[in-house]
């Protein structure tokens, strides 16, 4: 495997666990706004108590993609910068604020009104930003956006393309049927049953996105039905698929860990084969990583940033949700 | 509103918005650590009520801090496409290294604000330490990105197929790069010690009994009148390499426009820059000199002895310099009386005369007006250039009309934060915290007060 293959594996990593992990803490904050029935506050408790401390260390992949994407191939980021710049601009506006509505709520006044408010704001950032995000994956994809003589033209009908739209609206289920999921696991009795129960309903709409999705992607991107249809990329989204069946399965006969589980395999293989898929190109068809990416110095380089980083940073993750999700409170 | 200007001015507020915030990450870990040793060694209710508020001021602002971050590591590329293009490679790896830092500091800032429940005291500052080391790391990171472009190290050049760079770690080959990041790492301690300090002097003075106040004070005023006292040799420092490295900047700064030997420092006054002549300004003989090469009777070259139009803003440049160095000298001054009465009342435990508050209260913003008066020196004094002497701004900026609408909307939207947490810190600072140790820190422990 070459340098260039590399930053792309560790690219994937990065981007599979942004999707993983705080793909979770979005839905989290979907489940917040459409939570319902007489435990709805319960539930919220629930969902804050399982990202307050682990959100912003979730967060810092989204950094480490962006770093990574214009470190390692600047003409490639430069294009999608100019591409997405709407689409971004509005991602950050919805990671504002759902950072900040968040902590908002958890360290302000406990009064109902604001923690209403605060909530809802927490909420509606928490759908725009994974629809946000699907919409970009989608738009990279469609083939619309076109790189002529230097000019990045096509931008806008590339967002708004039926594929792109249904790919945002797949993100936002994946991701709370993420967090309904994870929920299931870190509650107890009836407020596990309450997750259980918007899982299998959020499973349902994720089903049937992923089937107009890949219709669309039949349809508009014939490049990218190749990628998922032949070859590595149909191993990986069979996969996916098995693993989505599976994590139902368990969800219903109430095996939560393994559901988990599974949903993990589920999302990080569809965006495994979106990944293939794509590859090589950024933004498809004029942007190759390859023809973009930066000197092989600077390759190594970044590469030899992100020893320290394994070195250090996976522990102390671990050492995060270790603490927060796997050990007891201590005694008084 | 032409795009260049939209996206300067965007990049301008999300900068001075980002870097108050960015300051208290990466100075507030280590008050709140020496408050949380003080309390777990000596028991003291004030000290641990001190480390819980700064433990929840440090949650809100950071997270503020991070968000704000993020936006700013799109932003380089959404509004200086041509600038990224160019310097990817160059500062990727520094970015990296930021990112690793910055990663350490979110996962242990995870584990020290909720951890009360699940760790022992002692295991719980020691989640802190990792906070406050990778929060200095990471400032020092980023600085380093500034300082590359500020003074790429020889061999740096722009072609039409890109960067030229002698080394992928060509941020930390700038001889900018410590000079800045001793420099900026200062401002923050002091900035936020100061702030600290004022808050607990002013509620010193309206006679608030608290037990946390007075450690706050010496806390935050320890920290304060260290870095603004080293502020001043550092600035010397810094002053000495712009003068070799970035003239036309020094020259701006100081709105010096004829080239003299003895050449006459210029306070203050109105920069007319098309006469080349300064109005009401006090000017003192040979200090300039002094200031920039050691010597009195250096020769210093001035502005008109450059091309017009690699001019910066001379009017701004000189008025920020004279605001950041002003403040700096107003907080070193200020320090020094804090130092003294402090050691002339040791032992007697005697409070601090009323007058010695308020200085401590009208100076504790300083830092942060010095802090953004800094670096709207170092980035207006850097153009027309984003890469000094190799890539113009105007050659770095999108093309994409929309940058006038993102500039207002992130302009408002940062506009609401800083109201929505000025109004919230001023509810911390009312609230009482209860003083149950075990409590995590979201666990709405404070409740409003009568205080």
């Amino acid at each position: 495997m070459g340098t260039l293959e590399w930053v792309a594996v560790v690219l994937f990593v990065a981007l599979a666990a942004y999707a993983v992990f705080a793909g979770a803490d979005f839905g989290g904050g979907v489940l917040d706004l459409v939570a319902r029935g007489p435990r709805r506050e319960a539930q919220r408790e629930a969902i804050a108590g399982a990202i307050g401390a682990v959100w912003e260390a979730n967060h810092v992949w989204l950094i480490f993609v962006i770093v990574l994407l214009f470190s390692c191939f600047p003409a490639g980021s430069a294009v999608l910068s100019q591409a997405l710049f709407v689409p971004f601009h509005l991602l950050l506006l919805g990671v504002i604020l759902r950072g900040v509505s968040f902590v908002f709520r958890s360290y302000g006044p406990h009064r109902t009104v604001l923690l209403r408010r605060w909530g809802r704001l927490f909420g509606i950032a928490s759908v725009a930003s994974p629809v946000l995000l699907g919409v970009c994956l989608g738009a990279v994809s469609s083939g619309r956006v076109r790189v002529i003589d230097g000019a990045v033209l096509g931008a806008a009908a590339a967002v708004l393309s039926p594929l792109s739209v249904a790919l945002g609206l797949f993100a936002l289920a994946v991701c709370a049927y993420l967090a309904a999921v994870f929920l299931t696991v870190e509650t107890e009795g009836t407020l596990a049953d309450d997750f259980r129960r918007y899982a299998l309903e959020i499973g349902g709409a994720v089903v049937a996105l992923s089937g107009v999705v890949l219709a669309l992607v039949g349809r508009e991107a014939p490049h990218l039905w190749r990628g998922l249809t032949e070859g590595p990329g149909r191993a990986v989204v069979s996969l996916g698929a098995a693993a989505a069946l599976a994590s139902g399965g368990l969800l219903l006969t109430r095996r939560y860990r393994a559901a988990r589980a599974a949903t993990v395999v589920q999302v990080v293989s569809l965006l495994g084969g979106w990944a293939a898929a794509q590859w090589p190109f950024l933004v498809y068809p004029d942007v190759r990583a390859d023809q973009t990416a930066a000197p092989q110095a600077t390759l190594v380089a970044v590469l030899t940033t992100l020893i320290p980083a394994a070195l250090l940073v996976v522990p102390s993750l671990a050492l995060l949700f270790w603490v927060f999700k796997a050990r007891p409170d201590r005694a008084r | 509103m032409n795009v260049l200007t939209a996206a300067r001015a965007q990049m301008e507020v999300s900068l001075a918005f980002h870097m108050v915030f960015a300051a208290v990450g990466i100075a507030m870990p280590i008050l709140m650590l020496v408050a949380e040793d003080r309390a777990i060694r000596t028991g003291d209710p004030g000290a641990r009520a001190l480390s819980r508020r700064m433990a929840r001021v440090t949650a809100l602002l950071f997270a503020v801090g991070a968000v704000s971050g993020t936006a700013l590591s799109f932003e380089l590329s959404l509004l200086w496409p041509g600038f990224m293009r160019v310097a990817g490679p160059a500062i990727g790896p520094a970015f990296a290294l930021e990112g690793d830092a910055f990663f350490l500091e979110a996962i242990f800032l995870g584990l020290y604000l909720y951890g009360h429940k699940k760790l022992s005291p002692r295991a719980h500052w020691w989640t802190g330490v990792p906070v406050a080391v990778s929060g200095l790391l990471s400032g020092a990171f980023v600085v380093a990105v500034n300082a590359w472009m500020q003074c790429p190290p020889e061999g740096t050049g722009v072609t039409a197929e890109g960067l030229v760079s002698p080394s992928p770690w060509a941020p930390f080959l700038s001889p900018a790069w410590v000079n800045m990041a001793v420099h900026s790492t200062l401002a923050c301690t002091a900035s936020v010690g100061f702030a600290v300090a004022g808050v607990a002097a002013a509620a010193l003075r309206r006679g608030d009994t608290r037990p946390h106040h007075p450690h706050a004070l010496r806390i935050g005023m320890g920290m304060a009148a260290v870095s603004a006292l080293a502020q001043l040799v550092s600035g010397d420092f810094i002053a000495k390499m712009v003068a070799r490295t970035q003239p036309v900047k020094l020259a701006a700064m100081e709105a010096h426009f004829e080239t003299a030997r003895g050449a006459a420092v210029v306070l203050g006054g109105v920069v007319d820059s098309a006469e080349g002549r300064v109005h009401h300004a006090v000017t003192v003989p040979k200090v300039l000199s002094v200031l920039a090469f050691g010597d009195p009777a250096a020769e210093v070259r001035g502005l008109n002895s450059f091309d017009r139009a690699l001019w910066p803003n001379v009017n701004i440049v000189h008025i920020a310099f004279d605001v950041m160095v002003g403040c700096g000298s107003v907080m070193a001054l200020v320090a020094l009386v804090w130092g003294w009465f402090s050691w002339r009342g040791r032992g007697s435990g005697a409070a601090l005369p009323r007058w010695v508050l308020s200085c401590i209260v009208w100076a504790s913003p300083l830092g942060f007006v010095a802090l953004e008066a800094g670096w709207i020196v170092t980035e207006a004094g850097r153009q027309p250039w984003v890469i000094q002497g190799l890539l113009r701004t105007r050659d770095a900026v999108t093309r994409e009309p929309s940058a006038a609408l993102t500039f207002w909307g992130f302009s408002l939207l940062y506009l609401g934060l800083g109201v929505a947490v000025v109004l919230l810190l001023r509810w911390f600072g009312r609230a009482e915290v209860s003083d149950h140790h075990g409590d995590a820190a979201t666990e709405g422990e404070l409740r409003d007060g009568h205080a």
